[in-house]
Formats: C-alpha cells, structure tokens, sequence
C-alpha cells in the first residue's frame, strides 16, 4: 500500500512568527499523494496551500511533523537535495539565459554527461512544442510560451513530484483553457505526480484525479472531483466549489423538514438525531420548476447566462433558492417575475451538512 | 501634420542648450586642448612651457638618460609609479566589491522602510571633506594611532603595527573612500533581481555558491560593472589619499603628474602623463560601453 505513495505529509505545522503575533500557516495537516497522480491543492488565497507546496519543494521547513517522499524523510534535506521539481506562479525563468540554458540548467546542475543534457533538453523543448524558440531569451517570450518554458525547464531533470504554483492564473482564459488540456496531456505522457495549487475551482475539477479543499491551514476534504462536488462535507467546501443553495431544516423521521413546513427526502440524514438543526445544500443545476405538486415558489428574477437561465426564486417563508435551467432553442424560459411555480429535487440532491 | 511641427519644435529646442553646451566644451575641452599642445613643447628651465615642439615628454614617460654618461634606459620609477597606480586601484576596485557586494545585499533586501535609512548612513561620508577624513584615517593608522593601540591592548600583537605610509595604508583609504560608489550601483541592480530566482536555482538542484556564481552575479552584472568602473576610475587618478597616506613616498600617477608641474617643473611630462592616465580611463570606460551593451544585446 504505502509503495505507491509519493508525497507523505504526516501532521505538517507551518507558525510564521509575525509582529502580530504568531500565525499559523499551516496546521497539522496530513495527506497522501499517490504516484503518478494529479493532485490540486484548492483553495482561496491565505488557505495555507503555496505554504504545503514550498513545504514540499523545501523552500520552508515545517515547524512541526514530517513530510515523506517515496517512504524517506525530506523533511531536514534542503531543495536543491530534493528530486521535486516547482513551476512558479511568476514562472522565475532566468532573464540571463536563452529558453534552451533556462531548461538545461537543472540538467546541468545534476552533473549530467553533455550529450544527455543536449539530448533531453531536445526532448523536452519538444514535449512542449517550443523547439522554434530555443534560442530566444524568456523576455522576447509571450505569457504562454514562457509558461511553456517554465514548464519545460522543471519537466527536464525528470522529478519525482512536479509542483505547480497557480501557473495558470497570469494567462487570459483562453490560453488557460489550452494550458489546461496541456497540463493534463503532460501529466498522462510523463507518468510524473503533478501536485497543482489552485484557487480556481474549475481548473480543480477538470484537471485532478484528487482534489483537497483547504481552508485556514487545514485540509477541509479530500477525493476525486465528483465526490467533492457531488458530496461536500461541509457549507464551506459546497460554496466553494460551484455555485449552492443553503436552506435551514431539521431532521424529520428519515427526511428533512423545511422551514416552509415541507418535508422532502435528503441523504445523510441517518447522522443527525431527531429535531436537530441542519443546513440543505441543494445544486442549482439539481432544481427542477415544474407544475407537479412541489414546493411552492415565486419567481424573483430570470437571468440568462446563454447555455442556461437561472431562475431566483423566493420560497413561502422568504428563503432563497436558484435554480439553473436549460435555455430552450428561443432563449425564452416563458417565466417572468411574480410567476408562480412549483419546485422539486432531483433524487439524491439534497445534501444534509452541519448547521 | 502635428507631428512635423512636434519634431520641428523638438529639432529647435536643442538651441535652448546652447549655453550649457558652450561651458561645458570649453570647461572639458578647453583644459584638455592646453594639456594636450603642453604634452609636445618644450621644459621651461624654472616651469612652464617653451614654445618648441618637442617629443622628449613621451620619451622621458618611459626612459631616462643618465646626465653623466647619458645612456639611456628604462625609467624604473616611471613604471613602479605605473604599476603601483593599476594595481591598487584593481585591488580597490575588487575589496569595495567584496565588502559592497554583501551591504548592498542587506540594504536589499531590507524593508521598504529601512532602506531610505541605510542608504542615507551610506551617503553620509560624503558630507565631510576627503582631506579631513583621510586625516582621520591617518589617526587610525599611525603607530600609536587607534588601530595599533586596540591590537596591542588586547595582546594580538606584540608590536605596533607600521601600516602608514605603505601601498596597504594607501589601499585602505582608497577602499575607505571609494566604498560608496560601488554599493550604490551594486545595490540599484540588487533592487531590481528578482529574488524568486535563487529559489528557482536551488529547486534545480544548485546549491548556494552556484546560485551565487551562475544567477545572482550574471544578473546583477550591470551593476557590478558600473560600481567597477566608478571605483577604478578615480582610484587611478587618486591624489589626496596617496599623498596623506602614502607619505609622498608611495606616489600614484595623480601625485607623480602633480609633481612635473611643481617641483618637478616638469609641464610637458606631466602633461604626457595625464594623457596617459586618460588613455587607461578611456580603454576602462570603453570597456564598460561594451560590457552593458551586449548586456542590452541579451536583455
């Protein structure tokens, strides 16, 4: 089991001492990366991601715990001992040298026989389709290229653990887009476990084969983008990742009681007692409206968004809910504000989390 | 249409100049021309200059003839004077380096705050005359001056050091005055690297001293060069630090031209020599030129 672990973070504390006061940064956060996976670090900024991530790399040593990489300790080894590999959020490629020295340089430093750094950097310039701009210097580069580069250079020396600090987040969203694909296309060829720091909940889901929400220094959850989006485990982690409907309710038998006086089926209800206060997170795109005998609901606002409508809706007792439909061929959804409709959940939408 | 006006006017307003320009050709050029005509007349007997065009100045640069037998031969002097001049200006150059490279770092990489502060302390030498502060140097260096005073007190020498009137008491006041201009530049190219770089170094496998030789000096060369250039320049027409401190025994180039026209009533020769010492700046300063133009080339 633990040989095909990569990265092991046991109980990692990170305490900056600040004039405020200490501040913790990290803590005590444990989590296995498995070899050869995509692993997305999400959260939003302060959330102690980059601080695990430079953990990782060795540019901090943890206060506390230990990190493990292929079952032996790195904690204590500085970053140039680590067979870990970064791509900076700023990219940090080297303004003195060309593309092709920028790549080689890791190369290099590992005391590779000439012809082996000439032949790999060839390989990887390749790998990323840069080989027409080798001889360039990185300011003569575009943000995308440059980020090719970055990628390129830290790719070269073939490392264990490739670290990826929010690289995309300087590109338009196009060319994030294609990096993306990119990125996936890279981590599938080279077989090298990817750990991405992201703030992006998008990129997160359609990149990773494991997500870990983060949130205050610790890690809120972790698994595979469905469970994440699917399951939350808590309010935080259901608004942070797509869009959510909150609605206050309490346990009722095996279902939820609404505060309008509606009972309606939810799973995870088996955790709560009785009468217990809960909160209901309900995806918008999980909302049907329709006229069958549902909750009722008054349109406050229709807003089109192309591909769909979302439908704010106001419940009896006031609380709010969104709903997100398909647009029909007119771009008319035929409802408009003060309309009175009906609304039902899809099976399995409905989510019991923590008051 | 807007534009040609724009460019007329800018092509105009170069007359506004005009007078700046005049004083500044004839306050370089005027002296330089003087120098440059003494250098190939003739001695006068007492000083100055006898109207006669004369190359014995450039002969007597490098040779002298014996006044008995007058054989000629290498002026030994000459060149000790040369070869003194270049040598502690290079080591000065290099010791404000080796002391400027790590001030101008932890000036750096101060907050943003401190910074202001600590380059104000740098400045602040510069507010009292070059004559009194290498009298006080003098002070510290003398046989029963501060210096030796401390390393006898504290039994780390048996007997008073004589460092006055040496090549190294020389040395250590140029290093002492010249100290500043190489921090300067040094650190405006410290303020500008980006230090995510060494980061980036060490996560490919360099350790401290490669990061150090094949990052940091590459990039902030410029700075390195301007700081050299500005320290070996006036290091090699120094006049007051040699002469207080090297006792007029120990004489640089700028002592050395100064005695051609004083003691030495000498015009001519001294004016070949400053010649000479404006050559070597001139090859330093083309250097220079080169080295921040492939600089720019790169970049």
């Amino acid at each position: 089991m633990t040989n095909n672990i990569s990265v092991d973070v046991r109980s990692a504390r990170k305490v900056y001492d600040a004039t405020s006061g200490t501040v913790v940064a990290l803590d005590s956060v444990s989590v296995q990366i498995r070899k050869g996976e995509f692993f997305t670090l999400l959260g939003p900024s302060g959330c102690g991601k980059t601080t695990l991530l430079r953990l990782i790399a060795g540019f901090e040593s943890p206060t506390a715990g230990e990190i493990l990489l292929n079952g032996t300790d790195i904690s204590g080894k500085p970053p140039f001992e680590r067979p870990v590999n970064t791509v900076f959020q700023s990219y940090a490629l080297f303004p003195h040298l060309t593309v092709r020295q920028n790549i080689s340089f890791g190369l290099e430093m590992l005391g590779r026989p000439k012809d082996e750094v000439a032949r790999k950097t060839d390989e990887v310039l390749e790998l990323v389709k840069m080989t027409a701009m080798a001889d360039r210097k990185p300011q003569q580069l575009s943000g995308g290229q440059q980020q090719r580069v970055a990628l390129a250079r830290a790719l070269a020396p073939e490392p264990e653990v490739l670290l990826l600090d929010e690289p995309l987040s300087a590109l338009d969203l196009k060319l994030r887009k294609e990096m993306q694909h990119e990125l996936k296309r890279l981590q599938l060829e080279t077989g090298i476990t990817f750990i991405f720091v992201t703030h992006d909940q998008e990129e997160a889901l359609t990149m990773s084969d494991r997500v870990a929400v983060m949130r205050d220094g610790r890690i809120l959850q972790v698994g595979n983008p469905r469970d994440i989006y699917t399951r939350p485990v808590d309010r935080f982690v259901a608004d942070f990742i797509g869009e959510t409907n909150f609605l206050s309710a309490t346990i009722d038998g095996k279902k939820v009681r609404l505060a309008t006086g509606d009972t309606v089926a939810a799973s995870g209800v088996e955790a709560h007692s009785e009468g217990a206060a809960v909160t209901l997170a309900i995806r918008p795109e999980q909302v049907r409206v329709d006229d069958k005998g549902g909750l009722a609901a008054t349109v406050a606002e229709t807003v089109y968004f192309g591909t769909d409508t979302h439908l704010h809706l106001t419940l009896g007792d006031g609380s709010e809910l969104v709903a997100r439909l398909q647009s029909p061929p007119s771009g008319e959804i035929g409802l408009s504000p003060g309309a009175k409709v009906s609304v039902s959940f899809t099976e399995g939408a409905v989510q019991v989390l923590e008051h | 249409m807007a534009q040609t006006a724009e460019q007329k006017k800018a092509r105009e307003g170069w007359l506004l100049s005009l007078p700046a320009l005049t004083l500044l050709i004839l306050a370089a050029s005027g002296p330089l021309i003087i120098i440059a005509i003494y250098a190939f007349l003739t001695a006068g007997e007492y000083s100055g200059v006898i109207w006669d065009l004369s190359f014995k100045a450039w002969f007597q640069v490098l040779f002298e003839k014996d006044i008995f037998d007058g054989t000629v031969s290498l002026a030994d002097a000459h060149l000790t004077i040369f070869w003194r001049s270049v040598r502690l200006s290079l080591l000065t150059t290099l010791l404000t380096f080796t002391f400027g490279l790590p001030t101008a770092w932890f000036i750096a990489t101060r907050p943003l705050k401190q910074r202001a502060l600590w380059l104000f302390l740098i400045t602040i030498p510069f507010w009292t005359n070059l004559l009194v502060r290498t009298f006080a140097i003098m002070e510290v260096l003398r046989v029963e001056g501060i210096l030796n005073k401390i390393l006898t007190g504290l039994h780390i020498i048996p007997e008073p050091l004589q460092i006055l009137y040496t090549d190294t008491a020389v040395l250590i006041g140029m290093t002492y005055v010249y100290l500043p201009l190489m921090v300067l530049p040094l650190f405006a190219a410290i303020d500008r690297f980006d230090f995510r770089l060494i980061e980036a170094g060490y996560d490919l496998y360099a350790g401290r001293l490669t990061v150090l030789r094949r990052v940091i000096l590459p990039i902030i060369r410029p700075g390195i060069v301007a700081g050299s250039i500005l320290v070996f320049v006036p290091s090699l027409g120094a006049y007051v630090t040699p002469r207080v401190l090297g006792g007029g025994k120990k004489m640089m180039i700028g002592n050395f031209i100064e005695l051609q026209f004083g003691a030495g009533r000498n015009w001519p020769l001294g004016s070949a020599l400053a010649l000479i010492l404006l050559l070597i700046v001139g090859i330093a300063l083309i250097f220079y030129v080169r080295a921040s133009a492939s600089e720019n080339k790169d970049g």
